[in-house]
């Protein structure tokens, strides 16, 4: 990849941009090199942000200069990330459709020209890439959502959004990790909590990782709600090997 | 044993350097603004370098105080009293217990920081006590100081060595205007010749959209190449993004942690005091350095706050003068 640009961003972080578009692969490289920054343990290295398509590197130059640390990064990113070889780890994540839990799944559905079951099938048939957390604490910003149920936000965004609420925004899908006020089109609910300050990991999923929705009922909403409560559940991951 | 918040101010929270390591999960890292009046509370009290204190804002709190303790104030000067009587910046000072600390409004700066040697009792969230209000974690309840709050002290520890020498030069806050350095990048390439051009040679003003997220500038219109779509990444602390509309916006502490706006430059890190420091209606300028400048003077600021750490761990000379005379006077004794 030779299109890769190391920029300044101040004297206490560098930005690594790794293209202009947002594509899987792009992302995956992204996602690979933060593991080898992680992995090499860099001294300085603050924190490491990963987006669509750049890493931002936040270091503390008391430790590291900038000069040494963009020899590191140049080092890190001519490594190969061979594709075939990649795991994936899915999250699947109960959603409850339709009804009270999700007020827009009518609109989203009218507006696809579909019936609310072939918009549930749709959305919960396909594993979506984290291609990057940003906006709210745990907040994923999701690819690969089917075209057919692309809808538009809402002309006049709700002020409050309760957290665990699953929705349609343009071409994005996702989950609002906490009570938000949003525009997105509401389809469903999760009992699953993304983010959880009171956990000894609060974020659920990294950048890189996937996401399944999974359809339940209401008896196994409220079920699966409970044992969030107790801190008993644990959410399903499921492991595939990428195709090469 | 602790304090009691009497008048809670316009916007006083528990800061410290931020919970960083997080902003990848989509945390702001938050903290403090002014990095280095926050270092030299701290230091003034041989606290941990990232101890909590508490930040306020334009107009401070009154804190009354139910245990012994020592207090150290720096940042703009907010003409602070103790009861009733004006109290010293930049100096440790004793505190008794039942003693009143009022602040008024920011007669220089617009920022105050408070530290205190007993520490505040606030838990520790994600490796951080700093206040995060827009995910309402950290700090005291994850918000704002309000009128009637109590924080506890976490020890008792009211003895320094060297107490008269604990007292540094006094950091100016009173001129209007500021000139920023900044590293240019990430995205200055977005931007035309006459664009950056336009960046450093022009004066801007801040506006009254300025709080803890960031910094409204008003001035001349920043022009871009073309209208390339930009798509969202991380943001550093002092981030200058231009937006469509032309207007520079620096962003600071509670700063969303991804952003799709160009970011032409960022300010230096021992600049964004200045910044954090002006008031609506003050000048604005920037100035390009490189990178490796930047670091310099910022490993030059750290340099100088080591020379604080020492200057303050020696006896003072009125001690010394002091033993000189004691000296003195035994001799006359022993003539005796």
């Amino acid at each position: 990849m030779q299109n890769i640009k190391i920029l300044t961003a101040g004297d206490s972080s560098l930005l690594v941009e790794f293209g202009k578009e947002i594509s899987p692969e792009i992302n995956q490289k992204i996602a690979a090199t933060v593991r080898l920054i992680h992995d090499q343990n860099i001294e300085g290295v603050v924190d490491v942000i990963p987006a669509f398509c750049s890493l931002l590197i936040n270091y503390d130059p008391r430790i590291i200069r900038y000069e040494q640390m963009k020899k590191r990064i140049e080092g890190l990113i001519r490594v190969d990330v061979r594709k075939g070889s990649q795991i994936r780890k899915i999250f699947e994540i109960p959603v409850l459709y339709g009804g009270e839990y999700g007020p827009d799944l009518p609109y989203i559905a009218q507006h696809a020209g579909l019936s609310e079951e072939e918009v549930v099938k749709i959305h919960s048939s396909s594993d979506y890439l984290i291609y990057m957390l940003g906006f709210l604490p745990g907040f994923c910003y999701l690819g690969g959502l089917d075209e057919r149920i692309h809808t538009p936000r809402l002309a006049n965004p709700r002020k409050k959004i309760p957290a665990g609420s699953v929705g349609i925004g343009g071409s994005q899908t996702g989950i609002y990790p906490l009570d938000s006020p949003g525009g997105w089109q509401l389809m469903g609910m999760t009992p699953v909590k993304t983010y959880d300050p009171s956990r000894k990991v609060p974020i659920l999923v990294q950048a890189g990782e996937y996401i399944r929705f999974i359809p339940i009922d209401e008896p196994e909403y409220l079920r699966i709600q409970e044992l969030v409560k107790n801190g008993e559940y644990e959410c399903a991951i499921r492991y595939e090997k990428e195709e090469a | 044993m602790g304090i009691r918040i009497i008048k809670a101010g316009m916007m006083t929270t528990v800061q410290d350097l931020g919970r960083t390591g997080y902003q990848s999960q989509g945390f702001p890292v938050a903290g403090v603004m002014d990095v280095r009046s926050f270092r030299i509370a701290n230091l003034l009290l041989d606290n941990p370098e990232n101890e909590a204190a508490l930040e306020f804002t334009l107009i401070g709190p009154t804190l009354e105080f139910t245990a012994d303790t020592l207090i150290a104030i720096t940042g703009g000067d907010f003409q602070p009293t103790i009861n009733g009587e004006p109290a010293p910046m930049y100096t440790a000072i004793y505190i008794n217990k039942g003693d009143v600390l009022k602040f008024g409004s920011a007669r220089t700066g617009s920022r105050g920081y408070v530290a205190f040697s007993c520490y505040l009792q606030i838990p520790v969230v994600m490796g951080s006590r700093c206040t995060n209000m827009k995910s309402s974690i950290g700090g005291f309840k994850g918000r704002k100081l309000q009128d009637g709050d109590y924080i506890n002290f976490r020890i008792k520890r009211r003895y320094l060595r060297f107490f008269l020498s604990r007292t540094l030069d006094l950091d100016e806050f009173d001129q209007e205007d500021a000139t920023l350095r900044v590293v240019m990048g990430p995205q200055d390439y977005m931007f035309s010749k006459q664009g950056i051009e336009t960046f450093l040679n022009s004066e801007y003003t801040v506006t009254s959209d300025f709080d803890r997220m960031g910094c409204r500038l008003e001035g001349p219109f920043i022009a871009r190449k073309e209208e390339a779509d930009m798509i969202s990444d991380g943001i550093a602390f002092g981030s200058i993004q231009v937006p469509a509309h032309g207007k520079p916006i620096i962003l600071l502490s509670d700063r969303q942690t991804t952003g799709g706006y160009p970011k032409i430059a960022t300010v230096a890190s021992v600049d964004i005091p200045k910044l954090v420091q002006r008031k609506t209606d003050h000048k604005i300028r920037f100035k390009a350095i490189t990178v490796q400048e930047a670091q310099r003077l910022y490993l030059e600021e750290m340099e100088e706050l080591n020379e604080m750490r020492k200057k303050i761990h020696q006896p003072c000379r009125e001690v010394l003068e002091c033993r000189q005379t004691a000296r003195r006077m035994r001799r006359l004794f022993e003539a005796q």
